[in-house]
């Protein structure tokens, strides 16, 4: 293994030693989600002809789940290195900045994936979807996973305190994650909320992501393949700047 | 080639007192050369720059300018190559809780790129007293034995240079021992050792030469034995049951009980004594002994302490 390659793997290993924790309770709260709306609102919505808002709701929140996850990640693992003082050990290496995006990154990619993977494992006792462009549905988990993954990267690094990641999830990635459309259409919402929502780059995740479920999405996949490519440059390269100048890990 | 080179190094941080306006300068234009297999000791009071000094060689902190290199390696502009050649046990005692001692090592090896390095491991866990830790998770080790997995951590690539910031700081005898015998192991086995300790009977038992820090400059660079022939001599030194008159005060170094004098001459010696006479003192335990690098330092601290403070304030 080479260095990189080593400190992904024991971010792996860091999310998997609580594995109940960080795999098995965000399946269950999706799961808690799938069981409440699915059986409160099923029989009084219809958000495409043909799909049943179960089936509708599973991939929404697999991939809410999915980017949750991948922002936990990175962004948990970073600060409690922080808080511990244990980053120096890894300060003390001769990895790049390069080395440490793509470790993290990828460890956060790959918990956000099986998460996912869980999620919709455990939905299959409760309703039927179909995959009709799988390809679609890859490429929209890895550059959420990714993007989310590198957005917990940036959280990570400015955060000092548990307190103010707290704050960047409960104020910022929670809320952008609800309000993009997991739950419901956003043709449903008034014109205004409907503008709002097409400000929300994870509202194209999760649209595209959905479009290789149903053949069908609110936007086209391409306009949502564009917005989220161009987020994701953006968000990587600024995480990448970050590591690059040591942004509050070196002085 | 320096094994590790120094030169005019300044760390300038935001005034604590005036962050806006000013700069506090941490280190000033420090040159220093260590070379290969040296056991080089780095002293100083609290805030001298010592710990300010190490974090930018071992490039968590970047210099306000300068240059420093190990074994010829720029540790900023060729970071990754002076990094493996460095091996650094930080003076803070950190852990990481999700793993045990073993995976802890093989990790820090993985990073440094090093593969099958378990035989190494394995020697490593011997010679720091670890074995039978080596699948103990670290949350659950004793404050001696994380400094020890540290220590570990620090020489798992095998570097050629080894940084050790004040390692035996609150930590028990058996641990010293155990250290330094593996310390000097490795220094005979050619290894550069930088050690920065406040226990200073250790540096001069180990440290063939020695610099000494004061606000941010070196006011002492010197070998151990020239240092200590520099000093004043012979140390008086006695016990007493009361308190010394202010008299007396003057030139005396006081740890509790105990009152030491420099004394270059025997007039000197036998002048302490017909004061502390005088003063209806009682004196136990008088002996006269060598200097040592306590005296040393104290000296050395007391002639350079009237550095004055304000060329520590730059404007910005």
């Amino acid at each position: 293994m080479t260095g990189w390659q080593m400190l992904f793997y024991k971010e792996v290993m860091r999310f998997w030693r609580v594995v109940g924790q960080t795999v098995g309770g965000p399946v269950l709260t999706a799961m808690l989600y799938l069981l409440i709306f699915g059986h409160a609102l099923e029989s009084h919505v219809k958000v495409y002809d043909q799909v049943s808002y179960t089936a509708f709701l599973v991939p929404g929140l697999a991939m809410m789940s999915l980017l949750q996850n991948a922002f936990a990640n990175s962004s948990s693992s970073l600060i409690a290195s922080k808080v511990m003082g244990n980053l120096v050990f890894l300060l003390l290496t001769p990895l790049s900045s390069w080395h440490w995006f793509v470790a993290y990154v990828g460890a956060s990619v790959f918990r956000g994936l099986v998460v996912a993977v869980c999620v919709f494992a455990v939905s299959a006792f409760f309703t039927e979807f179909s995959f009709v462009a799988p390809v679609w549905i890859v490429v929209f988990a890895l550059m959420g996973a990714t993007l989310m993954g590198a957005l917990g990267l940036i959280a990570g690094l400015h955060s000092e305190k548990f307190e103010q990641l707290a704050a960047f999830q409960n104020f910022i990635v929670m809320p952008m994650t609800f309000l993009s459309g997991v739950f419901y259409s956003i043709h449903s919402l008034p014109p205004f909320w409907q503008k709002v929502s097409h400000l929300n780059p994870f509202f194209y995740m999760i649209d595209g992501f959905r479009y290789g479920f149903f053949g069908v999405s609110d936007v086209s996949p391409w306009l949502s393949l564009g917005v989220v490519g161009v987020t994701l440059l953006v968000v990587s390269a600024a995480a990448a700047y970050l590591l690059r100048i040591g942004y509050r890990i070196r002085s | 080639m320096p094994a590790i080179s120094f030169q005019s190094v300044s760390k300038a941080y935001p005034s604590p007192r005036n962050p806006q306006s000013g700069t506090f300068l941490a280190l000033d234009n420090v040159s220093l050369d260590i070379e290969p297999g040296e056991f080089f000791g780095l002293l100083g009071p609290n805030g001298a720059g010592k710990t300010t000094l190490i974090t930018i060689l071992a490039g968590l902190a970047k210099a306000t300018s300068g240059r420093v290199s190990v074994l010829g390696s720029d540790v900023q502009t060729d970071f990754a190559a002076a990094r493996r050649k460095l091996g650094v046990v930080p003076q803070e005692l950190v852990f990481d809780p999700f793993f045990n001692v073993r995976e802890a090592l093989r990790f820090q090896s993985g990073y440094f790129g090093v593969k099958h390095n378990d035989a190494w491991i394995d020697e490593l866990l011997e010679s720091l007293g670890l074995t039978d830790k080596a699948h103990v998770n670290m949350r659950a080790l004793s404050g001696g034995m994380k400094r020890r997995v540290l220590v570990g951590l620090a020489l798992v690539h095998k570097p050629p240079v080894i940084v050790l910031d004040e390692p035996t700081a609150g930590v028990d005898v058996e641990l010293r021992q155990t250290l330094w015998a593996f310390i000097a192991k490795l220094n005979k086995q050619g290894s550069t050792v930088l050690l920065t300790t406040h226990y200073l009977e250790e540096a001069e038992a180990l440290c063939g030469r020695i610099a000494m820090l004061k606000q941010g400059r070196v006011v002492a660079l010197d070998s151990t034995s020239a240092l200590l022939k520099a000093a004043s001599g012979n140390v008086l030194q006695f016990k007493i049951d009361s308190e010394l008159p202010p008299s007396l005060k003057t030139g005396a170094r006081i740890t509790g009980r105990v009152v030491q004098y420099p004394a270059t001459d025997a007039l000197a010696i036998e002048r302490y004594l017909a004061a502390a006479r005088e003063a209806g003192l009682e004196l136990h335990d008088i002996e006269i002994r060598r200097a040592d690098l306590e005296d040393v330092f104290l000296e050395v601290m007391k002639q350079h302490a009237r550095i004055d403070p304000t060329v520590q304030q730059v404007a910005a």
